[in-house]
């Protein structure tokens, strides 16, 4: 069997929501052995609810904490106890990375800030993630995902112009997430080099910024505050998501002449692509809302994949709006595994995503199932620590494995 | 002067537009140095792309070109000539790391795919970021950033809390899911790094833009296939019921917030904020289940208080009171942030075609070695004599003959 890219760098992940866990399990898909922290005292909230689905019936039933924490392990450690903080300190010891997304100044109130961690794991490489950032006016500020895509910008240029912006959940998070697991993989990169671990701060309202930073630009170069435009673009026409039979949808996007006079001829030719509101790239991008009406006059009489079949042999860019039961039966995604079914021993057999970067020699790793809360207390304390079973039944006893 | 995180490592990129230029550049700004590779006289499309300084076009004064490539050597080398693939191969066993980003079966048919590289250089890494991958029925499909953002499941997935949803699913803002793909690039790109650390091989990564956006809305997007568990079909009954979270997008006296108040404390926070209203008393909104239960009649009484409140009391209140209230911010704000400012979230960068401008820097701050830009975007061929005499060996004489020949 091939071995895994981060095969041997072991993660202490003290993070919890999504933010966090994500970042972290990005890494357990490259085959980092990722060790979860976490305590009834203070329970990861996905175990318990999603935000805007309700309550789960318990901790292992969640399938979006599934969905955020595959191939880890989970501990459980009791923070309000001190020996708890102690033994955190202990797997830190063994430990490449720590992760942590609380508030900024939690973790170093317990003991287990990156100063704390440092004296006991000098090169440890240690994750800061925030809703602002742990530095800055506004380094308390609370934040979940819907907040801090606000906070970025990304919502301000999301929808249609005359119209509400569009509010944006749980893939801001991830967006989050993917960019401290680059983060840290950027420290282990430089770990490796030189032997020496670091803190990265990192602000999950700065991730999202960074993401539309051209938009940007165009304020500090020119004093324009864009604002949103749906489907549109500044150059290209039609660009837009056009309606299809039984509701579905499909985008179309043109980009050069030899383009428009394809997906014309495609389409066979009608008599208003020879109108003179249409007659060049200029004109077309000025009348669009006519445009855009002929066009979906054709894209309604087929399905999204009529559309793509028949416009993609024109050499045009055309591709289905998905829905979450499109892509489970996309026959190019089939072929690619993009989804994989796994085994969990509580909610059974579950189709999740599968890794999305396709490695030759070192693949992401199969999936194992979220661990189970606590799941791991044995193995952890008892093999990676040497602890006797006496011992972790006492802590269990005491609350403190808890 | 401070170490950098990916000092030493040398990268080649011939990508254009977003993402593969921004795998390239979230290297180069950490210290990486990277061969940006366009085509004589013509260059990246991105140099076309606005926004331009002051709205007038030139290919070195675009801010989407500018932001992508800072800290970026820039050499012209026309692939389509036998001198110009020989130099790419050359280019090759130098680079650590080559990222691009043309249809699949190019590089190929040119020789220089990475079966043939890995010959000469069994350690070089080589990430190829499509829209649909390199292998399946789409493989060939063309598509904008239009087209595989909606292929991720992310444009459907936001119909569903939008304020139009009689209208069509729409993108995210800008060319955010190109970024997103960079991103996820750039990291699948350096953890290669890491394991060739181990093991002294180079590998290929195939990288699709449609399948970095399905990831990120990985909860939703399995929503469908696992319809009948039944924790999943009681998800999507209470996506059905309008989900009961408390808040969301709402409308204040000038502008938008998004509250996202989910725990007990929070909302008596936000109960403090509005002056502890009566009708907060009421059964139906005691706890946060039943809360939950009544959501869409919480949200809108909480809705009649902000209609005659700024967006920065709400913001600010709200924040103060330990409620996850987020300011729904254009770039202007973004740009005047007390925030980002104190953090330094906005640089000045000089350049010879636009003067000082201001970029967005980055999202992290290492302790040890920190972001930095050196250079700004390169112009148009602005390294080949570093690059061709300094480093491949040829002579100025060579230089100028490759020129007249249209190789760079």
């Amino acid at each position: 069997m091939n071995r895994s890219a981060l095969e041997g760098v072991r993660i202490a992940d003290f993070s919890w929501a999504w933010a966090g866990p994500y970042a972290t399990m990005l890494l357990a898909l490259m085959g980092a052995e990722v060790i979860k922290i976490e305590s009834r005292q203070r329970l990861d909230h996905v175990r318990l609810r999603a935000l805007g689905f309700g309550v789960f019936r318990g901790v292992d039933w969640s399938p979006f904490f599934n969905d955020l924490n595959l191939n880890k392990m989970s501990v459980t450690l009791n923070f309000s106890q001190p020996e708890a903080v102690a033994l955190a300190k202990r797997l830190v010891q063994i430990s490449d990375v720590a992760a942590q997304n609380m508030r900024p100044g939690v973790m170093d109130r317990l003991g287990l800030g990156y100063e704390d961690l440092k004296k006991v794991r000098p090169d440890i490489i240690y994750l800061s993630s925030s809703a602002c950032g742990a530095t800055g006016p506004e380094k308390e500020y609370k934040g979940y995902a819907p907040t801090f895509g606000a906070l970025g910008g990304a919502v301000h240029l999301t929808g249609y112009p005359d119209a509400a912006p569009q509010q944006m959940m749980g893939s801001i998070d991830l967006r989050s997430a993917a960019t401290s697991a680059f983060a840290i993989i950027a420290a282990l990169c430089y770990r490796q080099a030189t032997g020496e671990g670091q803190l990265i701060d990192l602000s999950s309202q700065e991730t999202i910024s960074a993401l539309i930073a051209d938009v940007i630009m165009d304020y500090t170069m020119n004093g324009r505050n864009q604002t949103r435009k749906a489907n549109r673009d500044e150059a290209m026409a039609p660009h837009n998501c056009y309606r299809c039979q039984d509701g579905k949808w499909v985008t179309i996007a043109i980009a050069s002449e030899e383009e428009w006079k394809a997906f014309c001829s495609a389409m066979g030719d009608p008599s208003w692509t020879q109108d003179d509101r249409f007659s060049d790239a200029y004109s077309r991008q000025r009348n669009q809302d006519e445009l855009d009406k002929q066009v979906e006059a054709w894209t309604v009489n087929h399905t999204p994949y009529q559309v793509t079949r028949i416009l993609q042999k024109a050499g045009v860019a055309a591709f289905p709006s998905f829905d979450s039961k499109e892509l489970s039966s996309d026959r190019h995604l089939k072929e690619r595994d993009a989804f994989r079914e796994i085994e969990h021993p509580v909610m059974g057999k579950r189709i999740v995503v599968a890794p999305h970067w396709k490695l030759s020699d070192t693949p992401a790793r199969p999936y194992r199932h979220a661990p189970l809360f606590g799941e791991h207390n044995e193995y952890v304390f008892g093999e990676l620590l040497g602890m006797r079973p006496g011992e972790i039944n006492e802590l269990k006893e005491k609350e403190i494995i808890y | 002067m401070a170490r950098k995180a990916l000092q030493g490592v040398k990268v080649i990129e011939i990508a254009q537009l977003v993402a593969g230029p921004y795998c390239a550049k979230l290297l180069a700004d950490l210290g990486a140095e990277v061969v940006k590779i366009e085509e004589p006289l013509v260059g990246d499309q991105a140099r076309r792309r606005e926004p331009f300084l002051n709205d007038v076009p030139h290919p070195e004064r675009s801010g989407l070109f500018l932001y992508l490539n800072t800290n970026k050597l820039g050499i012209t080398l026309d692939l389509k000539t036998e001198t110009g693939r020989g130099i790419f191969r050359k280019l090759a066993d130098w680079a650590d790391i080559l990222i691009e980003d043309n249809p699949p079966e190019v590089l190929e048919a040119l020789g220089l795919d990475y079966k043939n590289l890995k010959a000469t250089n069994p350690r070089l890494i080589m990430t190829s970021i499509t829209p649909f991958g390199q292998t399946g029925p789409y493989r060939n499909y063309k598509a904008y950033p239009l087209n595989t953002f909606h292929a991720g499941g992310e444009s459907c997935m936001m119909l569903r809390m939008s304020s139009t949803p009689e209208r069509a699913p729409i993108k995210g803002p800008g060319f955010m899911g190109e970024y997103d793909c960079g991103l996820s690039a750039a990291t699948a790109t350096l953890c290669a790094l890491y394991a060739r650390g181990m093991t002294g091989s180079g590998q290929y990564i195939d990288i699709s833009k449609q399948e970095s956006a399905i990831a990120l809305e990985r909860l939703e997007n399995v929503l469908y296939p696992n319809r009948h568990k039944e924790e999943t079909r009681a998800m999507i009954n209470a996506a059905a019921r309008g989900a009961g979270m408390v808040g969301g997008l709402m409308r204040c006296k000038d502008g938008y917030i998004v509250l996202a108040a989910m725990q007990e404390a929070e909302w008596q926070g936000l109960v403090d904020l509005m002056g502890e209203p009566a009708w907060v008393n009421d059964e139906r909104f005691k706890g946060e289940s039943n809360r939950s239960q009544h959501a869409k009649e919480a949200t809108s009484l909480v809705q009649e208080w902000m209609m005659d409140q700024t967006k920065e009391e709400v913001f600010r209140g709200g924040q103060e009171r330990g409620v996850p209230i987020g300011a729904v911010n254009s770039p202007e704000d973004l740009v005047n942030s007390p925030q980002l400012k104190f953090r330094g979230f906005f640089v000045g960068i000089d350049h010879p075609e636009t003067g000082k401008i201001t970029y967005p820097a980055a999202p992290y701050q290492f302790s040890k070695t920190p972001w930095a830009v050196e250079r700004p975007a390169p112009l148009l061929g602005q390294d080949n004599e570093d690059i061709y005499c300094t480093l491949l060996g040829y002579t100025r004489q060579d230089m100028v003959s490759m020129r007249e020949n249209g190789v760079i």
